[in-house]
């Protein structure tokens, strides 16, 4: 057996209700965009996970290296003044 | 046939529709082309073993003669199924379920349009909920029969041949007796013969999108709304039932 | 050699509980046992679907039928899960179906053996999924990103597995007679081979040691089988099965049950090829993905036939 035909793999994303943001679920394989997109309702969706559904060709995705990572992410560990905990208010100030 | 007398016969017809084709599909689990796929059509047996439940309790309630619905799946014989031929043709290969679904689900999501505004609050609220899980076979086969037809040249005559075989089945679907005609007297469903221009515009627009031009006419099926099924049914039954029927002493939950 | 900065800083992540994902630094060893392990899980699940499949159509009720099926495609999708995890690290579904039809990868042992009587759904679901359970709760802290998260939805899923099988099981051990012969007959039947799910004893398990200072295993073989043996002792008791073990007794001083011996040879050979259904059950795997070859051929020149419009629009 040759290595046949594998399909394409797609990113499944689930909104699980109107409001909230996309989450990844998981991936498939499939042959395009429209098989993609009912084998993730039938796949990821078969306990009312969703609302709505994004496939997006898992080639498409650009990641972050993990070797970036520190240059990446370590810039904001010392910019802890973003944090609203950051802040000291007067006593007694309300609705702030 | 007074009006209930009838309303019991047609929702057990939709119920032996939905269960006989719920078991074929059944019948494909750990057997489809791949994993996903495999997935999507015990998706559509399970939603039509829900529709074949939901009818059986409704033929049971309106009866009145207490049977519930397992008394309909497992304690009738063959001829008293009513289901269509159509549905207890073998699944062949990919391409015959595919092409046996597509006549199932275009005809019924167009009867199932209509039978949802019925004033038979039963049969409104069936539809109402069966239309959803229709829609979405109809489009599952229907983007099947879209890649097959236009697929390689294998799958292009492979789903040819299929529809080419199955295409006389669909007759049954629009036949009209007694049960039907007192229920569409009564204005409770749809006159299916006003249903079949749309059911062929829906499957000309599939085979146009597949590049299949023509279908062959062959005979005319008829019988399973009468009792009187193809050879296979009667190999179907005897499995379905081989427990209740073997252990007649004990019950099953 | 493999870097040793790197394999230090690789250790150092895995004993701060954190994942390593899919494109972070890894031995060639652990991504190996990782394909290894992860593969034949998923094998397992995929090969699983059989024994419970071929009873769909017998249910003997409506209800029992929908469930059974719910619950066989559940472990179609736990297989697609666990393909997905396994091809995060570099190995195609190809390449992983190809291992399985040529008999390089393995699957649990449990599926080759046949399920005789519709008890038989209830022994499956109450001792092999119970089983499996207990494994899979422990893997959803092991250490690869992937594989854990693929397991914490697994579990999820699995939940009413178990309790599909303990159902139709105790209905009938509290059933008619013959019911309750055919509830016991499945239970001896399945009960050490659900044992020897969880592998060979720690003194004799050669995979053990990296495995557990990588952790992608958490518990060992032995700490696994303990667990499941004694939370399903009680629940053979309240619906009257004997477990087919006269050893089996609790221990007041290790607060665990002593069991018997384990006939590990029973299991080599099953392993080896020979147990009843082996043959049946890569065949029936190989029969419908050969026969699905024209139908992906298919959806891939139609999906190339789509793009080759588009570029020329």
């Amino acid at each position: 057996m040759s290595a046949d035909n594998q399909f394409p793999q797609w990113e499944v994303f689930i909104q699980s209700k109107t409001g909230l943001p996309f989450k990844h679920a998981g991936n498939l394989h499939a042959a395009d965009a429209e098989l993609a997109l009912q084998n993730a309702r039938d796949l990821y969706t078969r306990r009312q996970e969703g609302t709505s559904i994004w496939v997006v060709p898992t080639d498409q995705i650009v990641a972050s290296n993990p070797d970036d990572s520190d240059a990446f992410f370590d810039p904001a560990e010392d910019k802890i003044y973003r944090a609203a905990t950051y802040y000291t208010m007067p006593e007694g100030a309300k609705h702030i | 046939m007074t009006v209930d007398e009838a309303l019991v016969k047609y929702c057990l017809r939709l119920g032996d529709d939905a269960m006989i084709l719920g078991h074929r599909l059944s019948e494909l689990c750990s057997k489809g082309p791949y994993l996903e796929e495999d997935i999507a059509l015990t998706n559509i047996s399970l939603d039509l073993f829900g529709q074949t439940r939901m009818m059986y309790t409704t033929a049971g309630e309106l009866e009145g003669k207490g049977r519930k619905e397992d008394d309909f799946a497992y304690n009738r014989l063959e001829p008293e199924f009513e289901n269509v031929l159509l549905v207890e043709q073998p699944n062949g290969h990919f391409g015959n379920t595919i092409a046996r679904q597509l006549i199932f689900s275009v005809f019924y999501y167009h009867l199932f349009s209509e039978l949802k505004n019925s004033p038979n609050e039963n049969l409104a609220a069936f539809a109402a909920k069966s239309v959803k899980e229709t829609t979405y076979h109809m489009r599952h086969s229907a983007e099947w029969v879209v890649r097959l037809g236009d697929g390689t040249e294998e799958s292009h005559w492979r789903i040819k041949d299929a529809l080419n075989e199955i295409w006389s089945y669909r007759h049954e679907l629009f036949e009209q007796d007694e049960v039907d005609t007192t229920l569409v007297e009564a204005g409770l469903i749809p006159d299916t013969t006003t249903l079949k221009a749309r059911f062929e515009n829906s499957i000309k627009e599939v085979l146009d999108r597949a590049t299949i031009d023509e279908v062959a006419e062959g005979w005319k099926a008829t019988g399973g709304r009468r009792g009187h099924h193809s050879e296979y049914l009667g190999h179907i039954l005897p499995i379905f039932q081989s427990i209740p029927r073997t252990y007649p002493d004990s019950t099953w939950s | 050699m493999e870097d040793v900065n790197k394999l230090e800083a690789f250790q150092a992540k895995i004993d701060r509980e954190e994942k390593i994902e899919p494109k972070d630094w890894m031995p060639a060893d652990y991504r190996k046992h990782l394909i290894r392990q992860i593969s034949q899980h998923a094998h397992s699940e995929v090969v699983g679907m059989q024994p419970e499949g071929q009873w769909i159509s017998r249910a003997p009720s409506l209800r029992a039928k929908v469930v059974l099926l719910a619950k066989v495609q559940d472990e179609a999708g736990h297989g697609l899960y666990l393909y997905s995890a396994a091809e995060s690290l570099s190995i195609s579904r190809d390449e992983l179906l190809e291992q399985l039809h040529t008999e390089k990868a393995k699957y649990s042992s449990i599926f080759n053996y046949p399920t005789l009587t519709w008890a038989d759904m209830g022994a499956v679901g109450w001792l092999v999924d119970g089983a499996a359970i207990v494994n899979q709760v422990s893997l959803q802290r092991t250490s690869y990103g992937p594989y854990s998260r693929g397991m914490v939805r697994i579990c999820k899923e699995e939940s009413f597995h178990q309790r599909q099988g303990y159902e139709v099981i105790s209905d009938m051990a509290l059933g008619s007679p013959e019911q309750k012969q055919m509830a016991q007959d499945a239970l001896n039947r399945m009960w050490w081979p659900s044992l020897m799910m969880f592998g060979p004893h720690d003194a004799d398990s050669p995979n053990t040691g990296n495995a557990t200072k990588w952790k992608i295993k958490r518990e060992t073989n032995d700490e696994l089988r303990q667990k499941f043996i004694d939370k399903t002792v009680q629940q053979a008791e309240v619906i009257g099965l004997t477990i087919p073990d006269p050893d089996l007794k609790w221990n007041e001083e290790r607060g665990h049950y002593d069991f018997g011996k384990i006939d590990w040879s029973e299991l080599k050979e099953v392993i080896h090829g020979c147990g009843p259904c082996n043959k049946q059950r890569l065949n029936h795997h190989r029969k419908a993905h050969e026969e699905g070859a024209w139908v992906r051929e298919a959806a891939n020149a139609y999906a190339q036939k789509q793009r080759d419009k588009k570029k020329v629009a």
